[in-house]
Parts: C-alpha cells; structure tokens; sequence
C-alpha cells in the first residue's frame, strides 16, 4: 500500500493540519506502513456481521427538561483566545 | 515515619484513628514530591497550595466528627481530567493554559469523598501513546529504573505511585493507558467496565473506550477507590444505570472452583520469555493455593485487535480533537482568515503522534475509505467481542500478560509508531469489548524490572476480579517492595 503525497495534502487539509515538506513525506510512509497493518482486517469475512459502536447496548437516556444553572458567561469564556461583549471572536469569515 | 510505603488503607487507619492527621501526611508527601520528583518527573503540576488548604479542611473536618470515606487522603490526578482553577493541558501545547471552569464528575465525587488533590500527572499528549514520552512538556522516568520508560499513556499517575509520591492516582484507559503503566510500575491499575465509572470532564480521546480508573499500590485499595468513583452520572448519557457494589467486602469471596481460561493467542510469538515464566509461577498460585481450576481457552480474533483499535481509535480522536480550533479555549495562531488560523492552530498545537493519529482516523472516515476502514473495523469488533462472550460462558475470568516485556528503555521506541503500537496487544481488546481489566505485579525480571500479569472479567465483574486480585496480592505481598529512589 502506498499514499502519495497529494493524498496526505487532501487528509491533512480536511483535518486542518498543514505540514512542511519533509514532514508530508515522514507522514506518507507513516500512514502508508499503518495502513497495510490495517489490511489484514480484509482476511476476515464479515458480510453479515453488525458493526459494534459501543460496548455495551444502552438505550437512549431520558431525563425530565428541568431549568438548572448552567456556567456564567464569563467564566465560559475564560479560556477563549479573543472575545468581546460575551462573544467568542474569530478572524473575519465573508469576503 | 516512611509515609510514601503506607497504601491508602493503612493511612485512612491512621487518619482514622487519630495516630496522625491529613496535613502531616500531605505535607510529607509533598517533601518527598519536592525531592525526587525532579528526577522521575511524575507531576506537570503540584498543586501544593490547595492540597495543603485541602488537608487542614479535611482534618477540621475530622474533628468535628465528620465521617467522609476518603477524607484527608492525598491524591494524584491524571492532566486529562478536568479540575476546576487547576489547569488542565493533556501534556499539549495545545492546552497548555487551560483552566477548566468546572469539575469532572471523578473529580467531584473525590471531594465529597474528602480527598486531597496533590497535583496533576505527566501522559502521552491526550493520552496517545504507551510511553509517556509523547508528553509535549517532558518524559517521566520509571522509578524502577530512570533509562526506561514508565509506560503510557497514564505513565505519570503509575510513576508517582510507585516512586511513593502518593498511594493512588487516577488514570484513564482506552487501550491499556492504565494496565500497561501499572505493570511496568510495579503498581495495581484496574479497567472499570465500561461504562461503570463517568467519564464526564475526561478530556475525549475515544468515547467509545475511554474509561477512567484507579492506580494504587494494593489491590484493596483500588477497590477502595472504586467504590467512590463508580456509579450512574445524569452528566455522562452512557454512564451505566447500575447499582454499585460493595467491593471491598467483595474481597474475601470464596473462589475456589471457579474458573481461569488462559487464551492460547497471548503466549504466543513475540511474549518475553521471563513474563512468560513469571505468569506461570502465578498460574501455580491461583491453581495451588486459591483453589481454581486452569483451561486453555482461545480468543481467535486476537491477531486483529491491534489493526481494528487504531483504526477505531484514531478515527473517534480525529472527531473528538475537532474541537481544538482556537476559538473556544486553548492555543490560538493569528492568521488572515479562519482556515488557515484553524491549521496553523493546530499544526502548532499538536505533536507528531496525535497528528498522525488524526490523520489515521481523517483518512479512515474519509469519503470512499469509510466502508473499507472503519465499518469494517467496527465489524472485527464484534467478532473480538463475541470471542470474550463465548469465552466467559466456559469460564469465570480470562488471565494472561500485560504486555509482552517489562518496561523499555526511554527512545527505544519512538521512531517507530508501529511497533510501538503493538506493544498493546493484550490490553486493547478489553477496551473493544468493554470489559473489566486489572493488572497488578506478579514479579520482577532479572534486571530487577516488575512484571504484571493481567485478569479479565465480563461487564461489572469487579467484584470478581478484584477479589482474585486481592486474595493473589496477599500471598506474594509484592506490594511490600520498593523501587530505591
């Protein structure tokens, strides 16, 4: 199995990572050996097997909508880098 | 007095007893932190102010007759649990000033409890890793001996408890992030069902396996922890809806006649021989003296844990690590418009490891490579699950190694993520399935290094497995011996 450097840029883009140049070719190896570990989860037969989320088979939690307090604005946005009148500011987003 | 080699038993007699209180005991281990920690490094953070201001409370507390379970008892707390005004950073740059405005649920109940909080302990940046040498701010070193690694990714709690900085410590285990360190520690590290214990405020490495758990020096004492961390959270939606036992009166259950299956796939290829041996000597143990019967049994898709956990794994962390954007808390890099501050953010932010484990999971969840990689791995998860249900109809617990060696030397491993991977094969599955995990020492390698040996029981066998664990540990009294630091 190989990746080429051009996939690593798409993976790398839609988890919002960038790499220098030496590092794509660090991580195409990387992903590449891992990968072909993986592949030998294709030796199995699992056509009519349920894939397994969660390891125990809890059903949905119901509780009673009651008003309870919650985090002051303040000390929610304590750890926020920027923010401003009770908000969280972002670099501009529109064009 | 040696407090460092009371387990949390012996100094809640104490305490009890009045034959001491908890600011002598705090302030003791906090000397003994203030010593040698700078060699092992165990602790990002003490917290010596509040712990100090904790045990005067505790012991005011005390006197005036109140009767909380682990009241004036010094802690140690993994940095990957929130704790309100104690910052919190996972070993990441990219939370290396956050201040939690809020308690996890451990947390909380820890202090009902009456629990002192000495500090915050060194990981594998958000919890990636079985090493401790992925921490963004530095590796710790095993007590045992400072050349080798003190496992991971909960290798500061195993660390600290060893080098007697404190009795327990909480650790978190979501492929062996409690077992692995403890056993290469020389130390008890248990892995609740999951499940079993709230996972609220444990920063999210991968919810599906991620369970929070006791590091201690006896078997006894996990139990005693559990019992106060255990339990239901309206918090934590998969929280089970479970009653919690007495485990500590738990421990003297009658055993005899029951059974341990020993899976042929872990002593196979690739298991030193010394743990090997060191799990045999056990074996007589339980065998001999407790009185339980022994069978081969077989959990044949243990070959595929490894691939199916770092798929699963890294595909769970890719979305939970999402939420690191520079918006909301945590590091921000300016940059000129929104995406590209979010990847400076988090190129910055992140180390090697959990960048590539993003990577693993953004690819495996990818559009076209979903079906191939994780449906299918979530498929070998039921076949992984199914070998243990079929396995615990024959037999009582399943016993077998930790980990294939005893700890590594510090470097060893680094470059090769793979093979560092691998060194979790006798632990992941317990995560996949769900299932209760404790390990405790068993011996030690003839370069003087502890061995663990690892049992298994089903959903909610704590009960179970600490008592085989605890009648086990009182026989070889290991517990009694110390790493000379």
């Amino acid at each position: 199995m190989s990746i080429t450097k051009e996939e690593v840029i798409h993976v790398a883009h839609l988890a919002r990572l960038e790499f220098e140049e030496v590092e794509l070719e660090r991580f195409a190896e990387q992903l590449a050996e891992i990968l072909s570990y993986v592949e030998k989860l294709g030796e199995l037969d699992t056509s009519n097997v349920e894939p397994t989320y969660h390891a125990l088979n809890l059903v949905n939690v119901f509780r009673e909508d009651e008003v309870k307090g919650s985090l002051p604005t303040e000390e929610a946005l304590s750890n926020a880098p920027e923010k401003e009148n009770g908000f969280f500011v972002v670099p501009k987003v529109i064009k | 007095m040696t407090w460092h080699k009371f387990p949390l038993s012996t100094q809640l007699e104490l305490l009890e007893k009045g034959e001491t209180d908890s600011l002598s005991l705090t302030k003791a281990l906090l000397e003994r932190i203030k010593e040698k920690d700078p060699q092992i490094k165990a602790f990002i953070k003490v917290t010596e102010e509040e712990a100090l201001k904790a045990a005067e409370e505790a012991d005011r507390s005390r006197k005036e007759g109140e009767k909380r379970p682990l009241l004036g008892l010094p802690l140690a707390i993994k940095d990957n649990i929130c704790t309100r005004g104690i910052p919190t950073t996972c070993a990441s740059r990219i939370l290396a000033n956050f201040v939690p405005p809020f308690d996890a649920t451990v947390i909380t109940k820890l202090k009902a409890a009456g629990a002192v909080i000495l500090g915050k302990t060194n990981l594998d940046e958000f919890a990636m890793g079985s090493s401790t040498e992925n921490s963004a701010f530095f590796p710790t070193k095993n007590p045992w001996d400072f050349s080798r690694v003190p496992g991971g990714s909960s290798g500061g709690s195993a660390a600290a408890v060893a080098a007697g900085f404190c009795a327990g410590a909480l650790g978190s285990d979501t492929g062996g992030s409690i077992r692995q360190p403890a056993s290469f520690c020389g130390v008890v590290g248990l892995k609740p069902t999951y499940g079993r214990v709230s996972r609220y405020g444990l920063v999210a490495f991968a919810s599906s396996l991620d369970q929070i758990g006791p590091i201690t020096r006896t078997v006894k004492d996990a139990a005693l922890l559990l019992q106060y961390l255990a339990g239901p959270d309206p918090k934590d939606s998969t929280s089970a809806p479970k009653e919690v036992p007495d485990y500590l009166s738990a421990l003297k259950m009658d055993l005899r006649g029951k059974k341990i299956g020993l899976p042929k796939e872990y002593f196979g290829e690739g298991l030193e021989e010394e743990v090997r041996l060191k799990i045999e000597e056990a074996l007589k143990v339980f065998k001999e003296e407790l009185g339980l019967e022994i069978r081969e049994i077989s959990l044949p898709h243990t070959p595929y844990a490894v691939a199916t956990y770092y798929i699963i794994a890294p595909a769970e962390a890719s979305s939970n690590l999402a939420r690191y954007d520079g918006v909301k808390y945590g590091l921000r890099v300016e940059a000129q418009d929104l995406i590209a501050m979010y990847k400076k953010t988090r190129s910055q932010g992140f180390g090697p490891e959990v960048k590539r484990r993003i990577m693993i999971g953004t690819y495996a969840l990818s559009a076209g490579y979903y079906d191939a990689y994780y449906k299918k791995a979530s498929q070998v998860r039921t076949l992984i699950v199914r070998d243990f249900m079929e396995a615990f109809k024959e037999v009582d617990f399943i016993v077998g190694p930790v980990a294939p060696s005893p700890a590594f030397k510090i470097g060893e491993r680094v470059d090769d993520p793979l093979k560092m991977y691998l060194s979790d094969i006798y632990t992941i599955s317990v995560n996949l399935a769900g299932i209760v995990g404790l390990s405790l020492p068993c011996g030690f390698s003839g370069q003087g290094l502890p061995i663990g040996i690892q049992i298994m029981g089903p959903h909610f066998s704590e009960p179970e497995v600490l008592a085989l664990g605890h009648q086990f540990e009182e026989i070889l009294k290991l517990y009694e011996r110390y790493p000379e630091i």
